[in-house]
């Protein structure tokens, strides 16, 4: 379904620069999946820590560009909710690029819904002999609508669950809070700097109460607020983003 | 003070925070739970989402008929541009029957007007006589939520007061003896009162009737003994017709507090032989809202509290933190419609989770007009970026390693931000939590060396 289909990576710029190993994750994972993707070179932040800082006006310029970079792709995958939420919902309307803005939203996907909706991912072969927790972020979840929402009355669905449901030996442990906030949003985790590590460390306490090992999730946003609470606090944690789990199982 | 200073005041008694975001979520668990056992209930919200939507889109028709209907019915109606035109309006019924003390059930209008102190410094005697109202009034408190007044509160503080005001027995928290205490307390100021107030939860255009709905029978309680009974009432509270009472009715009680029903819900329709009814209708900012196109359907607000019970910053920071009459997710789209300066740090006390909108039983888009009201005071503060609020800057660009996120991050973006902004030397995210290391190369330079 993807044959001759030009697929454009798209990696948050925090990921470039500080989980490299996301990001090759996540190329090898469609790569081993028999997808074709490349990595436009000139890509830049998407915006999303401006516009959600109250600048959404002064992010034109990224956006533009972020139109013109990958405005030619069939299909542009992320591995990060919060980034494609942003390009969805938040990318202010540029003058003259209305269509491709438009056919953006129905092109870009988060890399978990991309596997599970697009590439229809039923069959992951692989073992995984590990207590994993969830961390559903916000962004994916209510926003994306990537797993049903513990407000809402709806079936359950997760499509991360769709997923690592595949792996043999995999421990998916259910949380008290299915989808709390873990309290980073954005520049949340420094101007309300004593809230948002309460709420990271109310998250942590969750996973640890359940006898997690692994904390892993769809945005590194979220986990590196985690992952940065528990190493100061000796937890004892690993943390991944799903995309290293599926990475590292089907190999 | 701004919220993130007194959320981390809030914080500092960990115990306490701790038990008051655990009180808050078993309301909203009940609420949960309860609203699963209703097949339609995303239909119900989407229903009472499109009501409120007709009635703002309809405002004036409906108020016209109200009026005309609820006169008709042998009450007199008042309208109020503002808080002061309210509390007077209310000043000059109570002086006109020489009345020197009253009752009134929980109204978060009227403490939006402040008639409270306003009618004591008038010399009038105001007893809130829900009784989590009381408990703060005796304490010279605002509520710290709309629903549960004195949320912020232990039994062991109750007690306390209690004994003090009420004098119970030192030390008893047991709270059906506290309760009681606090029933013979009010029976004494129902039987005294010649008016009650109350506010009014929906009023309907068609027939001009309202309903007050509370757990505790006190609007009852208060109404049916005194002479003269004045509700006060927003002007959103309009629905259109009596059969829509059966949509919000159902929501309203299950969202707040998990219940299937409020235990009282009230019919007013006109007064008793020899009694007066008086409604005075309020405005005080909201047709402002009404006019602001992005913000206008935070007035479909049915005051349930669901999204405050829900807000894990609002848990975790308390009522007061908001410094709002209504605090919370919804306080802080409305409160800078009234004031955008004072509460200009409100909009950003949350990281746009999105809860508080799903669990809305009117659907407000809560969380995204809080996304919103940050494009509008950062545009308030002046739109060139030196002189954007320091705070929030100094907030995301003062850490070496927000920096580096920034760095990359916002170079295309950012290129207006001043040096002396991003170098800033303190630390903020590095206090409780580790920094990522760095790693050897970028993904890009991996990119370049292994894929091309
Ligand atoms: S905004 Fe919605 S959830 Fe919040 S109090 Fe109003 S009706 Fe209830």
């Amino acid at each position: 379904m993807t044959q001759n289909k030009k697929i454009g990576l798209f990696i948050p710029c925090y990921v470039d620069q500080f989980y490299p190993n996301v990001a090759i994750a996540t190329l090898e994972l469609l790569e081993k999946l028999g997808c074709e993707v490349s990595y436009p070179l000139g890509q830049t932040c998407c915006g999303q820590p401006m516009a959600n800082a109250g600048y959404e006006r002064d992010t034109v310029g990224t956006t533009k560009h972020f139109v013109e970079i990958f405005g030619d792709y069939d299909y542009i995958v992320a591995p990060s909710g919060s980034c494609v939420l942003h390009i969805k919902d938040h990318a202010p309307a540029i003058a003259g690029m209305e269509k491709e803005q438009e056919s953006l939203h129905y092109k870009i996907f988060e890399l978990t819904e991309f596997l599970t909706d697009v590439l229809k991912v039923e069959n992951l072969k692989g073992s995984f002999p590990h207590k994993v927790g969830y961390h559903a972020s916000c962004h994916g979840q209510r926003g994306l609508r990537l797993g049903s929402s513990s407000e809402r009355n709806e079936p359950f669905f997760s499509k991360a669950k769709q997923l690592l449901d595949q792996i043999a030996g995999l421990e998916w442990v259910e949380l008290t809070r299915t989808d709390e906030c873990c309290g980073f949003g954005g520049t949340f985790a420094v101007t309300e700097e004593a809230l948002s590590v309460q709420m990271g460390k109310d998250r942590l306490q969750d996973h640890l109460t359940h006898g997690v090992e692994i904390l892993t999730g769809g945005d590194m946003s979220c986990i590196m607020h985690l992952e940065g609470i528990a190493k100061r606090n000796q937890q004892p944690l690993k943390f991944m983003h799903i995309a290293e789990i599926l990475n590292q199982v089907i190999s | 003070m701004s919220h993130p200073a007194k959320a981390s005041e809030f914080l500092q008694d960990a115990a306490k925070a701790k038990w008051h975001d655990e009180t808050l979520w078993f309301v909203r668990d009940k609420r949960d739970t309860i609203s699963k056992t209703i097949p339609e209930w995303e239909k119900l919200r989407e229903l009472a989402s499109q009501i409120k939507d007709n009635v703002l889109a309809n405002l004036d028709k409906y108020l016209v008929q109200f009026e005309e209907k609820a006169t008709a019915n042998g009450i007199k109606v008042h309208w109020a541009k503002d808080a002061e035109e309210h509390n007077q309006i209310v000043l000059s019924i109570l002086q006109r029957h020489q009345c020197k003390a009253i009752v009134k059930s929980k109204s978060i209008l009227t403490e939006e007007c402040h008639l409270n102190p306003f009618l004591e410094n008038n010399g009038v005697e105001v007893v809130d006589t829900d009784l989590g109202e009381r408990i703060v009034q005796f304490l010279n408190q605002p509520p710290s939520h709309i629903v549960l007044p004195a949320i912020h509160l232990k039994k062991r503080d109750i007690s306390e007061l209690f004994h003090e005001k009420l004098h119970t027995e030192k030390g008893n928290e047991d709270p059906a003896y506290l309760t009681h205490a606090a029933r013979l307390h009010l029976r004494e100021k129902f039987l005294g009162a010649k008016v009650a107030i109350t506010g009014v939860n929906f009023g309907v255009a068609e027939t001009g009737e309202f309903v007050v709905c509370t757990n505790e029978g006190n609007a009852d309680m208060g109404v049916h003994l005194a002479d003269v009974h004045i509700a006060c009432m927003g002007i959103e509270k309009i629905i259109p017709r009596r059969k829509d009472l059966g949509v919000f009715l159902r929501l309203l009680a299950r969202s707040a507090t998990g219940q299937p029903i409020t235990n009282y819900n009230s019919h007013f329709r006109s007064p008793a032989a020899g009694k007066e009814i008086h409604i005075v209708l309020v405005d005080n900012g909201r047709t402002d809202q009404l006019a602001r196109e992005k913000f206008k359907n935070s007035l479909k607000c049915i005051r349930c509290g669901a999204c405050m019970n829900t807000c894990p910053i609002y848990r975790r920071s308390g009522g007061y933190s908001y410094g709002s009459v209504v605090p919370g997710p919804i306080g802080s789209i409305l409160s800078p419609g009234l004031d955008v300066k004072k509460y200009s740090t409100l909009p950003f006390a949350s990281t746009l989770c999105g809860s508080c909108t799903d669990v809305c039983p009117v659907k407000i888009n809560i969380h995204e007009q809080l996304y919103e009201w940050r494009q509008e005071i950062t545009k308030a503060q002046g739109t060139n970026a030196k002189s954007i609020s320091m705070k929030i800057a100094n907030g995301i660009f003062a850490v070496p390693f927000a920096y580096k996120v920034t760095g990359v991050m916002m170079r295309g973006a950012l290129k207006i931000l001043p040096d002396s902004i991003t170098y800033s030397g303190l630390n903020t995210w590095g206090k409780q939590r580790d920094l990522p290391e760095t790693p050897k190369e970028t993904f890009k330079d991996w990119y370049k060396k292994n894929r091309t």
